[in-house]
Order: structure tokens, then sequence, then C-alpha cells
């Protein structure tokens, strides 16, 4: 008997969406969609600004991740200018940006995440949650949470406020580090790193305890595209784009990111206001891609400070080739928040640090500019045109989350195959597909508005209309 | 995200208030009887005037929170194009390689109001938190006088941006 399934909202996510799941006659899944709900038009609206204001004004697509729009708005604007800024405003906005994966990941995992892996998937609704975790684990949702204040920290110490900093700008920063911010979150590192060891500690021996969810959460051949270094390392901040297989192998590699468009598509599907990119050379929707943690460990040669790179040799393990379950973007995260704070420590080691020559000033010499950085969730793209007068006459973003749509799409058919049973459904069922979603950690824009949602009701119809089963969860 | 700058306050935060409703939870219905909401984010959809209504009506205390609900703030940049359609045009036809068109299946996708509007138009608020957002500290002082059943004073403390 058909069916309809649909699951709104999605939470313990960033963002608003829904999905909807298909069943035949038979009950078997035959479709499983992920809808965006939210859109704002910045691409439009931003059309005639001044293109110093980018990076302020494109901080406010997102409360999580404020820092990568910052920063591939502010590399645009360095490519508008025609610059080379000054060596330690790049250290300092690769801090920065170190910063913010250490929060965002941490968010991901221990306040979103968390509560399916400690508490389980048909845990009681009204606890699988943070604070849920917090009684049961008080530990666990300590230490995550002083993590994350971690990665706030180093975002407010340079950027003077934890949401939303006007610090970095075209041309370089607004202001430099100083000795005494330095040497205060130089103390603050050895007790995240204290944290994450442990953190992989235990998600490592738990990990067998969920291998059901391993092989079917978005367990699939895909492409993975991301930054990496010139000699193939792992990147988070410039770079050149390289993109690999399934087996592991190079596709392409060097690819100048300023070239998207020469490889990347968007394509428009009438059901969500999330765009579906691919990857040009095999077409829509064959050019599938994945882009964010995994893509970045799949993708990278080596992580290249020497805990990450002990732990990564580990991770490769999982896979023949690529690692392919988008289940392990939750390991990888954990991967890049040791990486994160070994960085963040090699950086404040650096002489160079505190250097107080942080700007390039210039006025503009070019027409048209695109930075790329690799957001927490992947890369991300913006791309700018302006009139002589430096107001923009074309913007367009790639933000990193569209590049998982189809993937996202594919996992939770896969999920709700293996999990959802038509003829008598669990909130837990349920549970897991939305777990599939979380996994990838999408960030589906917050600042329209982040409360006050439908609530999830989920009906079972027959052919003739007739209510056959319902789910309320509240 | 400013909510959970309160950092380990959040810990603590449950020993004064019962948390009932929240995206980083799996309640999905508003329940009935709620005495303090948070509402972020200005009225840009028909699921957002829907659900603007139904919590005013469900809550004693709205709190119109952060700039966007407050004012509009760049939610509402579009709002001087005229309609929505000039911005889905766009982003949607102009800007893509392949099936150009407006995402519109009825009862999945919300479609968008013409105008942007401050969450005042269309419901009653009884405290106005703007910042962009509000700072963690703020956030903290309002919940902690609440629910010690004070109304909080904010004289001195407000700020946009």
């Amino acid at each position: 008997m058909a069916q309809r399934i649909v699951i709104d909202p999605v939470t313990r996510i960033e963002g608003h969406a829904k999905i909807t799941l298909h069943l035949n006659d038979a009950g078997d899944v035959v479709e499983a969609r992920f809808h965006v709900t939210e859109f704002r038009g910045f691409e439009r609206f931003c059309e005639g600004r001044p293109f110093r204001e980018m990076p302020a004004l494109t901080a406010r697509i997102c409360g999580i991740c404020p820092v990568s729009h910052i920063l591939a708005s502010a590399k645009a604007g360095d490519a508008l200018l025609a610059v080379e800024i000054p060596e330690a405003a790049v250290l300092l906005r690769r801090l920065m940006n170190l910063g913010q994966i250490i929060q965002s990941h941490a968010l991901s995992f221990f306040h979103l995440s968390s509560p399916d892996l400690l508490l389980g998937y048909d845990a009681e609704p009204s606890r699988r949650n943070l604070l849920g975790l917090a009684a049961a684990h008080p530990d666990v949702a300590r230490q995550g949470v002083r993590l994350r204040q971690l990665g706030q920290e180093i975002v407010e110490t340079l950027g003077g406020r934890r949401i939303h900093p006007t610090w970095a700008v075209a041309g370089g920063v607004d202001e430099p580090l100083s000795a005494e911010g330095r040497d205060r979150l130089r103390a603050a590192l050895p007790e995240g790193l204290q944290t994450i060891r442990h953190t992989l500690d235990w998600y490592k021996r738990a990990l067998g305890t969920h291998q059901e969810e391993a092989q079917s959460f978005g367990n699939f051949p895909t492409l993975f595209l991301a930054l990496v270094g010139p000699d193939g390392g792992l990147e988070h901040y410039d770079g050149r784009l390289r993109v690999v297989d399934a087996e592991g192998k190079v596709v392409a590699d060097q690819l100048d990111p300023a070239r998207y468009q020469d490889f990347i598509g968007e394509a428009v599907e009438p059901w969500s206001y999330l765009k579906f990119p691919y990857y040009k050379p095999l077409g829509y929707p064959g050019g599938i891609y994945r882009v964010g943690p995994l893509a970045r460990l799949n993708v990278a040669s080596h992580c290249g400070t020497p805990e990450a790179d002990r732990e990564l040799q580990e991770f490769r393990c999982l896979g023949r080739g690529a690692v392919l379950s988008s289940f392990h973007y939750h390991y990888a995260r954990l991967i890049e928040i040791l990486f994160a704070l070994e960085r963040a420590e090699q950086l404040l080691d650096d002489p160079r640090i505190t250097s107080t020559e942080v700007m390039a000033h210039a006025r503009r010499n070019r027409l048209e500019g695109v930075g790329v950085s690799e957001a927490p969730r992947g890369t991300l793209f913006h791309h700018y045109k302006v009139r002589p007068g430096g107001l923009l006459s074309r913007v367009n973003l790639v933000i990193a989350t569209g590049q998982n749509n189809l993937a996202m799409n594919q996992a939770i058919l896969q999920i709700a195959r293996r999990f959802v049973l038509g003829e008598r459904l669990t909130e837990g069922m349920l549970n897991r597909v939305e777990a599939g979603i979380r996994a990838f950690d999408p960030c589906l824009s917050c600042s329209t508005h982040a409360m006050g949602q439908m609530p999830l009701r989920v009906q079972l119809l027959g052919p003739d209309g007739m209510l056959r089963d319902q789910l309320v969860r509240d | 995200m400013s909510f959970l700058d309160m950092d380990e306050r959040l810990l603590d935060l449950v020993d004064k208030v019962d948390l009932v409703y929240s995206p980083i939870m799996d309640v999905k219905e508003y329940p009935e009887g709620v005495d303090v909401a948070l509402v972020e984010g200005a009225v840009a959809n028909e699921d957002h005037l829907h659900h603007a209504r139904l919590i005013r009506a469900r809550t004693r205390l709205l709190v119109s929170f952060g700039d966007c609900a407050v004012s509009g703030n760049v939610t509402a940049m579009r709002n001087p194009l005229g309609s929505a359609e000039p911005v889905l045009e766009r982003v949607y036809r102009e800007g893509v390689d392949l099936n150009p068109g407006i995402p519109r299946e009825p009862g999945i996708v919300p479609p968008l109001l013409d105008r942007v509007r401050p969450l005042h138009e269309v419901v009653p608020i009884d405290f106005f938190l703007p910042g962009c957002p509000p700072s963690a500290d703020l956030i903290w002082f309002v919940l902690t006088e609440l629910a010690e059943g004070r109304a909080p004073d904010l004289a001195g403390k407000l700020k946009y941006g």
C-alpha cells in the first residue's frame, strides 16, 4: 500500500528541513527526499552593496560558521584588491578558522549527535539531547561544552567577539594578536588536547556497537572534493582543489578554485530551496560528490601534525581506498579537532603571529574575485563581480552543505530502506533517518529564525486516504 | 549559537528552568502553557507566520530575540526589491546550470511572504532583546531574572549589531 511519511522538522541540526519517505504497495521505501525549507536570497540583495561590506553581511548567513563566510568573503575582497596580504594576517586568519572548526565540530559531535551515540537512537526523545546527556554522562557533556568554548575563545580573542566578528576584511585583518592573548590561548590548548584524545579513545572503542549504522548511513561510492596544500596535505584556508574517487584515486588535482564553474555545476529541484551542485565532468546526478571532514581526510595525502597523522592512518583502515560511510563523518570530525588543536599550537608558537603588520592597503584593482576556504562542513566559494566604483553587480555563493545535498538524499534513502518498516513505524526508526542527516552536520542557514517549528506528525495513509497508523512526537 | 555560548552555565540552567522546546531537542510540537519563549528570526515565509502565531497563543511571555526578530535586519534587505519574485528568479533561474525553476512544491516548500516583517508586526511582544546576536551574558541575565519572577531591567544593556 503506497504511503508517504513526513518528518517535520528534522531536529538537532542547524536550520530548517523536512524529510519525506515514499513507500510502495509492498511497504518498501522507494524514494526519500531531504527538503530545505528556508530561503533568504543573499545572492540577490547583496548586489549593489560595496564589496567591503560583504564579510560583515555574509557572516549573517550563519551563526555557527560566520567565520567561514567572513574568511571566504575577505579572500574574494583580497582578489578584487589584487594584493598579497601580510604573512601575519594569513597566520591569524588560519588560526581563527581552526578555532571555528574546533567549536563547530564540537557542537556537532557533543551537543547534537552524541545523544544518539551514547543514549541510543531509540532512547526516550524527551531525554535524547544535551541535557539528557548531561544527566547520564555529565563528564562527556561538560568536556564537550568546554571544548566548544575553547574554539569560541580563539575566535573571540582574535575578533573581539564570538559570533560575527567583523575582523577579517579585504586586505588582511583589523587587529593583530597581542602577546597576552597569545599566551592565554596557548595555556588553554592542553585541556582541549586532553579532551579530544580521550574522546577519540572512547569513540573508537564504541565504534563496534554502531556497525549497523556505519554500514547503512550513507555508505556508497561518490567522489570527494576538498582543498589541499601544495604537497597534497590537509588544508583549510588556502591551496587548490583535489577530487578523489571511491577507490581513493586522484581524479583531478591542483584545480584552481577560482575556476570552480568549469567543474562544478548547480541544479535545482522543485522540492527544496537548497540547490544541487554536481561535478560537471560526470553530469547530473552522476557527478555526486561529498565535501567536509570525511572528504578532506579522504582527499588529503596527510594531515601534517604528528598525532592527527597517526589517527589518519588508523582511520584509513575503515575503507579500501576512500572511507565511504557518511557515518564516519563523526570520526573524521574528531580527527580534525585534534589536527586543529595541534596546528593552533604550532601557529601560536610561531613568532610571526604577533606581528602588527596585518593589513595591505589598496583600492579595487580587479572587477572579479573568488574567495575559497574550507568551512567546517566543506569547501565554500564566494564569487563577486563589481562595477568600477566597487559596488557589487553579481554575487554567487556555493555553500559547503549544498554540495552534500545529493549525498544526503541518497543517504536517507539507504537508511530508510534499512530501518523503516511501513507496517509498524517506531520513533526510533525515524530518528535513525534524521541521525543520518546529522552525520553530515548540515548548516541550513540559521539567522532567519531557528525556533518555532512544526510538530512531527507522521501519518500512514491508505490509498483510500484512510489513516492506517499515526505517530506524533512531543 | 549565542544561547550555547552561555557555556557551562547551560548545564546550570536546568536547575532553574525546564527547557521544553528548542532546535537542540527532539520535541517536535510546541507545547501548551509555556512560560517564556525566545523567538529569533524575521517573519519571511508562511511557515514562520504560522509558527509565530502558534507560539504566541501557547506562551505567557514572548521575547523578540535578536536583530532579525526585532527589526527584520539583514533578512529584510530583500524588501526594497518589491516582492520575493525577483530574488527567487535571480537565484533559481539565472544562477543555475541545470533544471532552472523556482522550488514551489505545495505543502513542502513554504511560500515566501512578499515582505519580510519583524516579529512584533505579526504578534504582540513582551520583551525585545536586540543584538546580532544578543550576548550570552545578556541572555543569562534575562533568563535568570525571569526565572526569579522579576521583569529584567534592560535599561542601558541593549544594543543593535
